[in-house]
């Protein structure tokens, strides 16, 4: 299939279509409310489902039921939207049912803004809702990768059972870029059996996250861990670059990732030797290999459009083998390639490692 | 000759009365003596030959505890004759 | 378990458990309408022979547990969210038979939007409402249906209007909607009661399976342990004030629902 010039909202959706999106329940808010629009048509042209729901609140427990009948369900949000959809994440959550939910993150607390912004990290991998849980988090870069990323949530949604959130920013929402869409896929003709589809010639099926004996919850919880442990042995993904003879570390993701990787070219003009660790999962985070990478480099600089989230993170995977920098913008403000080079002269300078 | 019969799940009772006030014929009342499995004081009927098979028990118990048989049409009737045949002995 | 007793040949059996129950002993508490207006639905998904194609949605609240009794395929929602869920639901196997089992607090509190919503998008499932005036599970608080001057746990001087507003009068609101197509309140205080509110179910669950829209049934209930009377005085008490206040009516319902065979 050709390339052709996608705008992110567009791409993500139209891949959902492709990738099989069944059924698709969602809020207008910017800045996703193109992916919205283009389900709109869409979907009811492929007949399947579409429906705008009174609220976000309303759309994720839409949601929640027609994933509890086995189908490629979605819905797609910014961060207001996103706080509303906590409650039905932790049910999700709880009940073990595939589900993909894209966050184009926003300027906040609050209202915020509609820039972009990557203040969500915190509530996405470590409080989607109420109780133990993470959901798998994945942070794409550019267009093409919201497109394949589609794919694969959907795909780690059904492996796994689990809640697969797309960490996206408003730039990338609203971005246009050459791309390519994957062919349309066939539906699948059956459902699981594990979902409620009538109990006809079985028992009942029965989808619901309460356990009332304490014994009971605790041991759906362990079961839940052991899950949570092996998806984070199993797909930790990310993407690293001129990392084998780097003395300082550049890690960030998203739009903060792309930003990086003009800094690091630039910085390697410069003499600087510095690689870039582009975390794909935001959970699981690579932090093993920010760990090794930690026994070769000097010094390390986290970039993002927060205060300072995914800096937990990688200062937890670090364990004080190297200084860490921060770089941060907040309220919707990008990260400029020469302020982020000029922080990471400073470091360099402060190594000794400057040219 | 009973024109209906109740079979009770005695353990099924919470003994909440309610079959009790709304039988036609008042023959259910609770046992004060025993208690069920679940500790309740089971619903009991009093005079099975009173029984009218109506349903109305098993209409308001909220835990399904009866199970109700009534005489067919046919044989109804000729109960019916018996038994004011017997109430005329009685009161006669 | 019942008695030995042999019945007689020339008896019938016209009462019998349901096949759409499961034998299971409920939660509920002695003389809870819960348990009534769960062996109701039971006998309608029953005489419809539906049971193989529904799927039921339960609320957060006494009722949470249904999917312990009601013998179909069944999903649990978040407090107020089942219209939502049971959208969803609907919407992906438009084939099967949804219906949500919703109390006062969950259908007229905390899920008042979605199942405003749900009725005016005409939606294609069936609520089964339970106006107890009370918040059951979590011990006796006021619900929003709690009548002016009931004593309950959160209004211990009595509903004053003033501090906590008026009851809410829900199928009449529902009945406003254009996707409604069968709004009805009965009660299930007494015989008769219980008979017409099977029968305002079994209309529902028809509206459904005839694709016709929105169908709800609120069915005036008891909480005799919040209440603080026994069962009997409790269903008393309720026909003689909630009834009074919530009148028993059918507030909609369309030509086509009116001409389905019940
Ligand atoms: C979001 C949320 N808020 C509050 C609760 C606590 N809660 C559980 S049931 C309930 C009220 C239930 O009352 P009602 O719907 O009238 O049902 P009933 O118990 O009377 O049958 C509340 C407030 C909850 N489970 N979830
Ligand atoms: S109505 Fe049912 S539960 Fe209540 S006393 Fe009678 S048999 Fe027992
Ligand atoms: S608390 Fe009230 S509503 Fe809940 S089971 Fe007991 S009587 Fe029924």
């Amino acid at each position: 299939m050709a390339k052709q010039l996608l705008k992110g909202n567009v791409a993500f959706a139209e891949a959902a279509v492709r990738f099989g999106l069944q059924a698709y329940f969602g809020y207008p808010i910017t800045p996703q409310s193109e992916a919205l629009e283009h389900l709109s048509g869409r979907m009811l042209r492929e007949a399947r489902v579409f429906l705008q729901a009174e609220s976000e609140v309303a759309a994720i427990n839409m949601v929640y039921g027609a994933a509890c009948c086995g189908v490629r369900v979605m819905t797609s949000t910014s961060g207001p939207g996103f706080s509303l959809m906590a409650e039905g994440l932790s049910y999700i959550a709880g009940s073990e049912i595939p589900v993909v939910v894209v966050n184009m993150m926003r300027g906040g607390p609050g209202l915020g803004n509609i820039q972009p912004s990557q203040a969500d990290y915190f509530f996405m991998t470590k409080s989607a809702g109420h109780g133990d849980f993470h959901p798998i988090v994945l942070a794409p870069a550019s267009v093409q990768e919201i497109i394949d990323m589609m794919g694969l949530a959907f795909e780690l949604a059904e492996k796994y059972r689990t809640l697969v959130l797309i960490a996206g920013d408003g730039s990338l929402g609203q971005m246009m870029e050459s791309a390519e869409l994957p062919p349309m896929q066939p539906l699948p003709a059956l459902r699981p059996n594990w979902a409620v589809t009538g109990a006809d010639g079985r028992e009942p099926n029965v989808i619901t996250s309460l356990y009332l004996v304490a014994e009971h919850l605790e041991e759906v919880n362990l079961r839940l861990q052991a899950k949570l442990a092996d998806i984070r042995q199993h797909e930790v993904r990310f993407v690293e670059a001129q990392t084998a003879d780097a003395e300082l570390l550049l890690v960030a993701y998203g739009t903060s990732g792309r930003i990086c990787t003009s800094v690091m070219r630039q910085a390697r003009q410069k003499g600087i030797k510095v690689g870039l660790l582009r975390p794909q999962t935001l959970w699981p985070f690579p932090a093993q290999r920010i760990g090794e990478l930690c026994e070769q480099v000097r010094g390390i600089l986290v970039v993002e459009m927060s205060a300072g989230q995914m800096l937990e993170d990688v200062d937890h995977a670090a364990g004080g083998r190297v200084p860490i920098r921060f770089h941060g913008r907040m309220g919707g403000m990008i990260p400029m390639v020469d302020d982020v080079l000029a922080d990471l002269q400073a470091l360099a300078t402060s190594l000794g490692l400057a040219p | 000759m009973a024109l209906g019969m109740v079979l009770i799940d005695v353990d099924r009772c919470k003994g909440c009365g309610l079959c009790t006030h709304i039988c036609p014929v008042s023959i259910l009342a609770l046992s004060k003596d025993t208690l069920n499995v679940r500790g309740y004081h089971p619903v009991m009927v009093t005079d099975t030959e009173a029984c009218i098979g109506c349903a109305s028990c098993a209409m308001i118990c909220p835990d399904v505890v009866f199970t109700v048989y009534r005489r067919r049409r046919e044989t109804r009737s000729a109960v019916a004759r018996t038994a004011s045949a017997q109430a005329g002995v009685i009161s006669g | 378990m019942s008695q030995a007793v042999a019945v007689p040949e020339d008896m019938e059996q016209v009462y019998a458990y349901p096949r759409s129950l499961t034998q299971a002993n409920s939660h509920y508490c002695p003389g809870c309408v819960h348990g009534i207006v769960h062996r109701l639905v039971a006998e309608v998904i029953d005489e419809l022979g539906i049971r193989e194609k529904t799927i039921g949605v339960a609320p957060v609240g006494c009722a949470v547990l249904v999917y312990n009794y009601i013998n179909t395929d069944f999903v649990e929602a978040a407090h107020g969210r089942a219209p939502a869920m049971a959208t969803g639901i609907k919407r992906v196997s438009p084939d099967k038979i949804v219906f949500t089992y919703q109390g006062d607090g969950d259908l007229a509190a905390i899920g008042t939007a979605e199942i405003i919503h749900a009725a005016n998008r005409g939606e294609r499932i069936t609520t089964v409402f339970i106006n107890n005036a009370i918040y059951g599970m979590t011990g006796g608080q006021m619900a929003p249906t709690t009548l002016e001057g009931m004593i309950t746990t959160s209004t211990p001087g009595g509903r004053d209007h003033l501090l906590a507003g008026y009851p809410m009068r829900m199928s009449e609101i529902l009945a406003q909607t254009a996707g409604a197509v069968y709004v009805a309140r009965e009660a299930a205080l007494d015989l008769a009661g219980i008979r017409r509110t099977k029968r305002a179910i079994k209309r529902a669950f028809l509206a459904q399976i005839h694709g016709l829209g929105f169908a709800s049934v609120e069915v005036l209930a008891t909480c005799p342990t919040n209440w603080g009377l026994d069962p009997w005085a409790a269903m008393q008490w309720a026909k003689e004030n909630l009834g009074a206040f919530y009148p028993l009516d059918t507030f909609k319902i369309t030509d086509e629902v009116k001409a389905l065979p019940v």
